[in-house]
């Protein structure tokens, strides 16, 4: 079957979306004091690393960041079989942090649900926020974020794809429809 | 790259791909072990048990350990405490082990294949701790993290592995898996324990230690199996320390960075002396907790590789 793709989002687009939650981020935190980025691998990681630059260009102050891979929760092993885990890097406490999760894609929420489980085995933050670049609904849980970069409202079947270029700089988003 | 195997049973059937999946799956692992939860709930629900038919601390501590690391219930059985005593055969032991429906069967067994003969016969996952002189999979797989993670590679490196080579499954398993991922692997050992056509293995073989250490990244050392071997292939241990016992002095002839490994337990003072045991080179505890990393990725993948071997059939 035939599939068609339309673009979302550009880089130009991406990057004023960015720079948005940068600056909502800052404001709603009133500042960068105890705020620290956690990128979802894969996708998030690169956005919340976008994240941390444009907060630096805008306040001077490098916040912490670090990524967090959620395989090992994931509640579908018995369905989708063993996928190939991956880092998880977090080299601050996270002891009073207020930490911001980033993701690319919110759609069930289920894998922020997973994220949020791995964040409190390792440590306890004082709160979690939620920065997503696209929200394309279909919620299962009840999770709703707290950054968003646009919704796109799709049916189930269809697919979102974020780009990333060798840089793992984001590029484009498609929405593929079968 | 997915992993399509439902059982470990050897590394004789993994390939290079797999080994190096089940190896990158062992370093994500190895955080969890370093904080302060250690534990994650990969595997909640699974119930894995733990059959040894052989003693063993460390690979059963290892084992069961990694399951509970990831949520498993894990329970041991020792062949001392089982009906086995009673005489019972393996083949009723599993049947009855079935029937309470574990996920997967770690079993440490005296006979080559009997791991095998359980796979073909039961619905749940086996992993091989051990059987008999014949291969030690998970053994080799935390020789080759902890190898892969001081020197950055495995490929092109050569390796000494010196000692009882016929009595040692970890010999075995660790030629297969180190040929397969490139490596140089030199046996050195009395003819006496050098099993006849292991060159087959694509090993260089020696009589004489001295020409297994000449320039070696790695020496492996093997305990002398006393209890397999009885007394008749050894004249003395004095005389087999003199031969192939890793000093000081022998070590140099390996390269100055050369890692230093055993499988534990050691015998100091016969295969290998305190000194160096206890010297800068020694990567031995490494090892032990790169075992608990690897055996947590394969309990994890042989969980999910039934799935992704019907899906891809």
């Amino acid at each position: 079957m035939a599939v068609r793709e339309t673009i979302i989002l550009d880089q130009p687009a991406i990057n004023r979306a960015l720079t948005r939650i940068a600056h909502e981020i800052l404001e709603r935190n009133k500042g960068t004091d105890d705020v620290a980025l956690v990128g979802v691998v894969r996708g998030g990681d690169h956005l919340a690393r976008c994240l941390q630059q444009r907060i630096q260009d805008i306040e001077g102050v490098e916040i912490p960041l670090g990524s967090l891979d959620i395989t090992m929760y994931r509640d579908d092993l018995a369905s989708r079989g063993s996928l190939p885990v991956e880092k998880t890097d977090l080299l601050f406490p996270l002891e009073n942090k207020r930490i911001v999760l980033v993701d690319d894609v919110l759609f069930t929420g289920r894998t922020i649900r997973a994220a949020m489980d791995a964040l409190m085995d390792i440590g306890r933050p004082r709160s979690i926020q939620l920065a997503i670049l696209v929200d394309r609904g279909h919620r299962e849980l009840p999770i709703r974020p707290d950054y968003i970069g646009r919704n796109v409202p799709t049916s189930v079947s269809e697919k979102i794809v974020v780009q990333f270029n060798d840089e793992n700089n984001p590029t484009e988003v498609r929405v593929a429809k079968p | 790259m997915s992993f399509g195997h439902k059982h470990i049973l050897g590394i004789e059937q993994l390939s290079a791909d797999d080994i190096t999946l089940i190896l990158d799956t062992a370093e994500s692992f190895k955080e969890v072990s370093t904080r302060e939860i250690k534990k994650v709930p990969t595997l909640r629900g699974k119930t894995i048990i733990n059959i040894f038919f052989e003693a063993s601390t460390r690979t059963r501590a290892s084992f069961e350990i990694a399951g509970k690391r990831l949520s498993a219930d894990t329970m041991n059985i020792s062949a001392s405490t089982s009906a086995v005593v009673k005489g019972e055969t393996l083949e009723d032991t599993a049947k009855n082990l079935e029937a309470m429906h574990p996920d997967i069967i770690v079993m440490r067994h005296g006979h080559s294949g009997a791991p095998h003969y359980l796979a073909e016969r039961c619905g749940f996952s086996v992993v091989n701790a051990g059987d008999g002189a014949h291969e030690h999979p998970s053994q080799a797989l935390l020789d080759l993290m902890t190898i892969r993670e001081k020197k950055g590679t495995i490929e092109g490196l050569v390796v000494a592995i010196v000692g009882d080579i016929a009595h040692s499954r970890v010999a075995r398993s660790n030629i297969y898996a180190l040929k397969k991922m490139g490596a140089t692997v030199r046996l050195a050992g009395p003819g006496t324990l050098l099993p006849t056509e292991i060159e087959r293995m694509g090993a260089e073989v020696t009589t004489d230690m001295n020409t297994a250490l000449d320039g070696a990244d790695v020496v492996m050392m093997l305990r002398i199996q006393q209890e397999r071997q009885g007394k008749a292939l050894l004249p003395s241990n004095r005389e087999y320390s003199r031969f192939y016992g890793l000093n000081p002095e022998n070590l140099k002839l390996a390269k100055a960075d050369a890692l230093v490994m055993h499988p534990g337990p050691m015998n100091r003072g016969v295969e290998i002396s305190s000194a160096v045991a206890d010297g800068a080179q020694n990567v031995i505890l490494d090892q032990v907790e790169n075992g608990v990393a690897v055996r947590m990725a394969l309990l994890y993948l042989v969980s999910g590789g039934e799935q992704l071997a019907e899906q891809s059939a």
